[in-house]
């Protein structure tokens, strides 16, 4: 496509939805939102770009293939869930560590595992549907 | 005691990650088989851990049951964990010899490895959700490794066996709705007593003919096995005989775990309609490969014929079917796996599988051939083979209970396998090539032939061995019997208190 209206909303589209996915990540767990629904909005970012620039520039942008993505995010998915390990609690074990606090009304915010695991899931469904999309309009 | 549970599944998973980022470099392939051994580790982990207690059970996250996702193993489980495991190692090793370096550098251990990966979790899950969600896995692994390779007959075959899996799928996933509407659980362990305490036993009965539809697509029963043969013949080898060991098990495996912990308010409808079942897939199985010349096909249609047998055993319903049908499951794997490995090394001797086309075998690959008869004709049921403790106490099952047509019914079929394994031997062995050569691998350097005849003669020998030394493993299956048949363990275990 070679619309000079689209390219050009494009640069902002992109930053605007790049941000609005990491919020939905990042508000996740006790507020609708999380990994899964913040990599779909991820993707939807870049896809707007590889429309905008084509796929080819797309994949620069990503710097790493989506495949690779994708499992690097399951591996952070796997260790989030392993790491109730070594406080000898069951797989997948939220772990919570609150600063300024001992609750969720109370911290100031919190460092957790599932966190961690929601980053994985955000990448693997990033790279998972990027490495679909990408596929399909390279062959077209 | 939870993380014995956990690593059988987590070992596979993290080994695809890690093969999957060194897919392009040798090591890649090291990997998958370093990672292979681990889980044979972990699973046999499981399995002792399994032998002390009876029933082992997990909480993950810490959610308590019902309400979390349950992990659990009992017999059944452990032992079926354990022999992917064994299947896994003997292909991982397989496919150090057959796969070329360009399906490797797609990422072809990744996607084994979250195959095996998404077997164990079935396996070893407590929760019905949660087993649709590892039968999802298995699906995509198991598509992509279909097509993975490329070709038009691929292609083809891959998109058969993905349209009928979502089908059987869909009808799994309508039932777990409605149970869940209807129960308010999907604990397994849990609705064992929902179900019978359900008020309209009627309705129970429609959505266990709904689970019963859903897992015989996936465990390949008559009359909704036509995709199996559809697309087993075209993946690579390695694929082929996990695919023809483990899946369509995990169908019989949730089959047996579902018919004997949830469904059991009106045994004399849904396992009458199960014994018929069975009968019929093991006879149209076993036609279907007499009409067959190629050699996967043959072997194909016999994984329809020998789903047939394990059914049987959970359809007669007493302690002696389960248990030859558990014994039936654990030997029919390591076979079955193995025919196929056979399959792959006769065609890099011979050029290809169709039996017309290739002969002369046993002249210039005499150890293939002495390979070959060991899972052949255990297949087949022959004395004192595994096979033949498995068929025997099916049939004594179907005795004790009269069954004198289904008795029969499996002699027959038993002695119709022996007519298509004889085939099979007669064409691919004795027969000289119909090209008048002599078939030698020289056109593939000795590693290959080497790494794809050990994992079959590691899986013969343990053919052999279950055969001359039955005892350990009919006990076990015996407890694993009872186990089904009584799972008070079972649910206390998970639950933690009597329901």
């Amino acid at each position: 496509m070679n619309s000079i209206i689209f390219t050009a909303a494009a640069r902002l589209l992109v930053a605007l939805l790049f941000v609005f996915s990491l919020f939905m990540l990042l508000r996740g767990h006790h507020l609708p939102g999380g990994g899964f629904i913040g990599g779909l909005i991820g993707a939807v970012a870049f896809i707007v770009y590889s429309l905008a620039c084509g796929p080819a520039e797309a994949r620069l942008a990503l710097r790493i293939t989506p495949e690779v993505i994708a499992m690097l995010g399951l591996g952070i998915a796997l260790l989030a869930g392993m790491f109730s390990f070594f406080l000898g609690d069951p797989f997948f074990t939220g772990q919570w560590y609150w600063v300024g606090g001992d609750s969720y009304e109370t911290a100031a915010f919190s460092l957790n595992t599932v966190l961690v695991f929601d980053i994985g899931v955000y990448l693997v469904v990033l790279g998972g549907i990027l490495s679909l999309t990408y596929a399909f309009e390279e062959e077209t | 005691m939870s993380w014995v549970l956990v690593m059988p599944i987590a070992v596979p998973f993290a080994t695809a990650v890690v093969a999957y980022l060194a897919r392009n470099y040798p090591s890649g392939r090291w990997i998958s088989l370093a990672g292979s051994v681990l889980s044979l580790v972990a699973s046999s982990v499981l399995m002792v851990a399994v032998l002390g207690e009876g029933v082992i059970a997990a909480q993950m996250s810490n959610w308590n049951a019902p309400f979390g996702i349950t992990l659990v193993a009992d017999y059944l489980s452990a032992v079926m964990v354990l022999i992917t495991a064994i299947t896994g190692l003997a292909t991982a090793i397989y496919a150090l010899g057959e796969i070329p370096e360009d399906t490797e550098s797609l990422g072809f251990y990744a996607l084994f490895q979250v195959l095996i990966a998404g077997v164990t979790g079935a396996f070893l899950t407590g929760d019905l959700f949660n087993l649709y969600v590892w039968f999802e896995v298995m699906l995509i692994a198991s598509f992509s490794l279909l097509v993975i390779g490329g070709g038009k007959e691929r292609l083809d075959a891959g998109i058969k066996y993905v349209a009928l899996n979502l089908v059987s799928t869909l009808v799994f996933l309508s039932g777990i709705g409605l149970l869940y509407g209807v129960t308010g659980t999907l604990n397994m362990a849990d609705l064992r007593g929902a179900v019978a305490d359900a008020e309209n036993q009627g309705l129970m009965t429609v959505i266990a003919m709904m689970f019963m539809v859903g897992f015989g697509v996936k465990a390949a029963v008559f009359p909704l096995f036509f995709w199996l043969p559809a697309s087993y013949h075209t993946p690579y080898f390695a694929i082929s005989a996990v695919f023809a060991g483990l899946l369509t098990k995990v169908g019989v495996y949730a089959l047996m775990r579902m018919f004997t912990l949830v469904f059991v308010g009106d045994i004399g409808f849904t396992h009458e309609i199960l014994i018929w079942v069975s009968v019929l897939t093991m006879f149209t199985g076993v036609i279907g490969a007499a009409a067959q010349t190629d050699f996967r096909k043959i072997l194909s249609f016999h994984i329809i014929s020998q789903i047939g047998y394990m059914t049987l055993g959970l359809a007669l319903y007493t302690p002696l079917a389960l248990m030859g049908g558990v014994f039936y499951l654990v030997h029919h794997i390591i076979v079955k796996a193995n025919l196929f490995f056979v399959a792959g090394l006769a065609k890099q001797y011979a050029g290809d599988t169709d039996l017309n086309r290739i002969g002369g075998l046993y002249k210039s690959a005499p150890l293939l051939a002495a390979l070959f008869i060991v899972p052949a004709f255990s297949l087949a049921g022959f004395p004192p083979l595994s096979g033949f403790w498995a068929k025997y106490l099916i049939v004594m099952a179907a005795i004790e209970l009269e069954q004198w047509f289904v008795a029969f019914m499996s002699l027959l079929v038993g002695l119709l396998t022996i007519f298509s394994m004889t085939k099979i031997w007669g064409m691919a062995f004795w027969k000289p090539h119909p090209d008048g050569i002599d078939p030698t691998p020289d056109r593939a350097p000795v590693r290959v032939t080497r790494a794809m005849i050990t994992p079959i003669a590691g899986l013969a020998a343990m053919t052999i061995v279950i055969g001359f030394y039955p005892e350990p493993f009919v006990q076990f299956a015996e407890i694993a019997a009872a186990q089904l048949l009584d799972p008070t363990q079972y649910v206390t275990t998970v639950l933690g208190v009597q329901p």
